[in-house]
């Protein structure tokens, strides 16, 4: 049920009756109130208007029962760079901020999560995030080296930037056979520590299914292994080529089973991979759909329905079944198009909520009743870094292999290989690519990383050589204000507040530098700052 | 990686102001800081007889030196196998003969013991170096964390460390051949200190900066502060707190580590005893870390991997190997260091003692992961033995095989932690810190 209720402020508020009973309870157990009920916290938050989405009634229904009030709604400025880092990986320009922050239509948010998923970026930003979860790597441990790595890699790409179904996707990962050089998607079986049935099982299960197969008993792994009993591995004469096949050796049927119990006969002349690859790929298949949509929400909102969510199974049940069931079936009825799940949540003020939690409920995070603040992703971070300063990075491989000199105009979240690298993206948490799990990729703040940040001769040279600041600066000429805005528009796609705008120009008069300094310090306070190196 | 060197180096006065000034802030942000930013660890090492060894120095010999040219030499082997190293020399321990190159090391043979029987079998950099640094074989769907993580894990922040670096240090730049920290994740990963420790100032990342004046370091420090806008909207965020907590400590080293890099502090002689080569200088560094109370120290020294030009490369690189380790050994025995400390040097694998002549080789050698050699010293090493043995070609292990888990398992239980109790982890999974060969009596009892 929703009321209306005027706070002690004066702000009117819409919200279920359990948010305004917690208001009231809060407000009578706490000297301080609590943050309950507080008005929008600018240049973050506005109030939410009513919804149109489908997700949000069955979040919100959820808060209400376990008495959760949920955040209010993130500003424009907050979105605009939100969506952009989420969906592309990429800071908007100054002139995107503007232009979204200066449109008043009132569709504005769901045009710019369309433009996104269009957008170059959104592939590149998710053959990352996919390359990850396939171990895309030349060396230890997946060991698929560089010319396999920049077919797979492309592989991938291509298919994201199609916009190929999700079944078609993994069914041609799931079947193919041949040269890694030539049909790439073989590589997924290649990326397999040991390249045993059971292995190769068990990263399947992992990635495809969600599953943690060590979980299961042995007996169920091994007929699930069995569908994977009959991959044959070939070398050619060519360096590091490798034909990945189906066993053409007379072999008698083979006996597996589907996870759920249903067991089959394979006959030796029919790949069991086929048959596997069918099974899952079923629209009711009670683990394909489930397990990407759910990472589809982990993805955007920093943990799962299902948390881990890679670790589906009966004892660990989803926070909103609701929204689960209502993801897959939107799934298989726009025919798994990914990017219709995507625009989905995007478009739900559940994403669109404030990071600024309303009350301190310990489940409030969990239960989805604010957006999570999370470091930038490594590749991210330095692409943002590399970007605002318009000075690029040097990329290293312990293997002499010519795909690693990288242009430097060459964006970090296009890196195809895992072995490719530099002591920032180690440092920040870009994920080794070892398991496939996604908690790999789980950026927790170091010392290192704050020294790096505060401190290197990097980050510093990065500002001292910025030609991009010095156009600024030039812009910016005898108008302090505005060299101010632009470079808050540039690092935190914001323009300044009015505090921050005068605590700045208080800085400029004193501190006795010139117009290029003061314009290095800003910017090296902003990359320090939370706002920046956090998704908010 | 740049290879780009820095203008403007700083003066040691002024990186010792600057860092003062930094600590000016610190105090200013936080007088209440929970972290004591201890001057150098010299407190007296608990005396468990058992687990003498408070640090490590692993000497990383990357892409694999040859065990023949170096620690276990092979003159009556013929040509094919010595090619022109065929006289090794006698050293300060009657019976050991070691490389010729490797003449100031022939003095120090007391301090330090040589197996001459490490194997794994593989022949790839990769799977090699992950197989020697963690211990576990490789196809286990998981990566381990390598010893010096496990070291950071078990001996760092949690367990008394207090030091102003991270707990685990790399000298000068990751290896990049498998995720050191394996399933630990970042918190356990080195510090890789980048920059050049034989250059006239060590760059060190993050800690030794360009020059900025302090009044411009602090306006930044307070105008960060100013703006931290979101920080201040949300004041009880988690991870917010793990952020801050990470950011004193840092403030703290920024003001108070910088000396611990600042090599000018040495004397020029020992610096040239040392070497002046980034090897060299980068064993004086491990020295100093070590003297803080570091854990765990990687110097890693690459080029080793001599497919070609294999004995020219050997008469350059095998005197600065020797100049540097064997300061090193009789420095950390001067200042009473060598006790709690293990030494410990060598590659992935060996190399293939018979010299590949025919093109395109013309003289070089390939990889060994059958048999080679690895130098330990101190922590409770004894000194001046010879463990295992090759054949007479230094081909095969004949006696005593050492796989790597029994070499890290010795260091481990040298160091107090047991090598067949399990590692913990936040992945739920049932794994032991070493794996253990036969039932544990592969460990280096002999020399322990």
């Amino acid at each position: 049920m929703w009321v209306m209720w005027t706070e002690s402020n004066g702000f009117r508020r819409l919200g279920p009756i359990g948010s305004l009973l917690l208001v009231v309870a809060t407000l009578l157990s706490t000297p301080d109130g609590g943050r309950a009920g507080a008005p929008p916290v600018p240049p973050f938050e506005i109030e939410r208007p009513a919804s149109t989405s489908p997700i949000d009634p069955l979040v919100l229904a959820t808060l209400e029962k376990r008495g959760v009030v949920p955040a209010h709604l993130c500003s424009d400025q907050v979105f605009v760079r939100r969506v952009h880092l989420d969906v592309i990986g990429t800071l908007p320009t100054p002139d995107e901020v503007k232009q979204f922050l200066g449109d008043t239509g009132p569709d504005k948010r769901s045009a710019l999560i369309d433009r996104l998923l269009g957008r170059r970026e959104f592939a590149d930003f998710w053959s990352l995030k996919w390359c990850d979860l396939l171990r895309v790597k030349s060396e230890f441990p997946s060991n698929l080296w560089p010319n396999a790595v920049q077919a797979y890699h492309r592989w991938v790409h291509d298919a994201i930037r199609d916009g190929w179904p999700y079944d078609r996707f993994v069914r041609e990962l799931l079947t193919s056979s041949g040269s890694n050089f030539r049909v790439p998607q073989v590589n997924v079986y290649r990326a397999v520590q040991g390249r045993t049935p059971e292995a190769i099982a068990t990263s399947i299960a992992l990635t495809f299914m969600g599953v943690r197969l060590a979980r299961w008993p042995a007996a169920d792994r091994a007929r699930l292994a069995a569908f994977f009993s009959r991959v044959a591995y070939k070398g050619t004469s060519e360096w590091k080529e490798e034909i990945v096949l189906f066993d053409p050796a007379p072999n008698p049927p083979v006996d597996a089973a589907f996870p759920g119990g249903e067991a089959v006969r394979i006959p030796s002349d029919r790949d069991p991979r086929l048959v596997f690859a069918d099974w899952l790929i079923k629209p009711d298949n009670p683990w394909f759909g489930r397990n990407i949509v759910n990472r589809v929400w982990a993805w955007l909102l920093g943990r799962g329905i299902i948390h881990e969510p890679d670790d589906l199974r009966q004892d660990n049940p989803p926070v909103h079944p609701e929204v689960l069931a209502l993801l897959e079936q939107e799934l298989v009825k726009a025919r798994y198009d990914l990017r219709h799940i995507f625009r989905l949540i995007l478009n739900s003020q559940t994403y669109q909520q404030s990071s600024i939690p309303q009350g301190s409920h310990p489940d409030a995070e969990a239960l989805f009743a604010c957006y999570p603040v999370r470091q930038l992703d490594a590749e991210v971070l330095i692409d943002a870094i590399c970007g605002i300063t318009g000075v690029g990075e040097d990329y290293w491989s312990a293997i002499p292999e010519p795909f690693t000199f990288i242009p430097e105009y060459q964006r970090t979240i296009t890196l195809a290989d895992g072995s490719i690298g530099s002591a920032f993206l180690e440092m920040f948490g870009r994920p080794a690519r070892d398991t496939g799990l996604e908690a790999e990729r789980n950026a927790q703040p170091t010392e290192a990383q704050r020294l790096h940040m505060l401190n290197s001769t990097h980050i510093q040279r990065k500002l001292a050589r910025s030609d991009r600041l010095k156009r600024l600066v030039r812009v910016g000429r005898n108008k302090p204000a505005e060299l101010i805005r632009l470079i808050y528009l540039g690092v935190l796609s914001r323009p300044p507040t009015d505090e921050e705008l005068a605590a700045v120009e208080r800085y400029a008069r004193t501190i006795g530098l010139n117009a290029q300094q003061i314009g290095q310090d800003l910017i090296w306070a902003l990359f320090n700052t939370k706002e920046f190196l956090y998704r908010h | 990686m740049s290879k780009e060197r820095f203008p403007g180096a700083m003066s040691r006065r002024g990186a010792i102001k600057t860092a003062l000034a930094w600590g000016a802030g610190v105090a200013l942000i936080d007088p209440l800081t929970g972290l004591a930013a201890p001057e150098d660890e010299k407190k007296p090492v608990p005396a468990d007889p058992k687990a003498p060894a408070r640090s490590v120095i692993q000497i990383w010999l990357a892409g694999g030196p040859c065990h023949l040219d170096t620690f276990d030499p092979k003159p009556e082997a013929g040509n094919d196998f010595s090619g022109p190293l065929a006289k090794p020399i006698p050293t300060s321990v009657p019976g050991v003969m070691i490389g010729e190159l490797l003449p100031m090391l022939a003095q120090q043979a007391d301090k330090y013991s040589l197996i001459r029987s490490l194997t794994h079998g593989v022949n790839a950099h990769e799977t090699a170096s992950y197989l020697v640094q963690t211990g576990h074989q490789p196809g286990e769907g998981l990566v381990h964390p390598c010893l010096g993580a496990v070291v950071a894990l078990l001996k760092g922040y949690d367990h008394g460390y207090q030091g102003l670096v991270p707990p685990y240090v790399v000298l000068t730049t990751s290896q990049g051949r498998f995720s050191e920290s394996g399933f630990l994740g970042e918190q356990y990963a080195p510090f890789a200190t980048g920059g050049d420790p034989n250059q006239k100032r060590f760059a060190v990342e993050g800690i030794i900066s360009e020059e900025i004046s302090d009044a411009r370091l602090l306006g930044r420090r307070e105008l960060l502060k100013t703006l931290d806008t979101l920080g201040m909207a949300l004041p009880t965020s988690p991870q917010f707190d793990r952020f801050n907590q990470a950011e004193k400590k840092a403030l703290v080293t920024v003001a108070k580590a910088g000396t611990l890099f600042d090599l000018s502090q040495e004397k020029d002689e020992l610096r040239n005893r040392y070497g002046r080569t980034t090897f060299g200088q980068s064993c004086l560094v491990a020295r100093r870390l070590v003297e803080h109370g570091v854990r765990y120290i990687t110097i890693n020294s690459g080029g080793w991997d001599t497919h070609k030009q294999h004995f020219q490369i050997m008469r350059r690189m095998l005197p600065e190997l020797d100049r540097g380790l064997s300061t090193l050994l009789s420095e950390l025995s001067e200042r009473g260091l060598l006790d709690s400390t293990i030494v410990w040097c060598c590659g992935e694998f060996g190399r293939t003692p018979r010299v590949q002549w025919a093109p395109p080789w013309n003289g070089g050698r390939g990889h060994h992961g059958k048999c080679f050699s690895v130098l330990v010293a101190g922590g409770g090493f004894k000194g001046g033995r010879v463990v295992g043995a090759s054949d007479s070609r230094g081909e095969e292990v004949t006696d005593r095989p050492v796989h790597p888990q029994d070499l890290l398992g010795s260091i481990c239980k040298l160091l107090g932690i047991d090598p067949a109790a399990k590692l913990p982890n936040d992945r739920g999974l049932d794994l032991q810190v070493m794996p253990s060969t036969e039932g544990g009596r592969g460990l280096l009892a002999e020399i322990m």
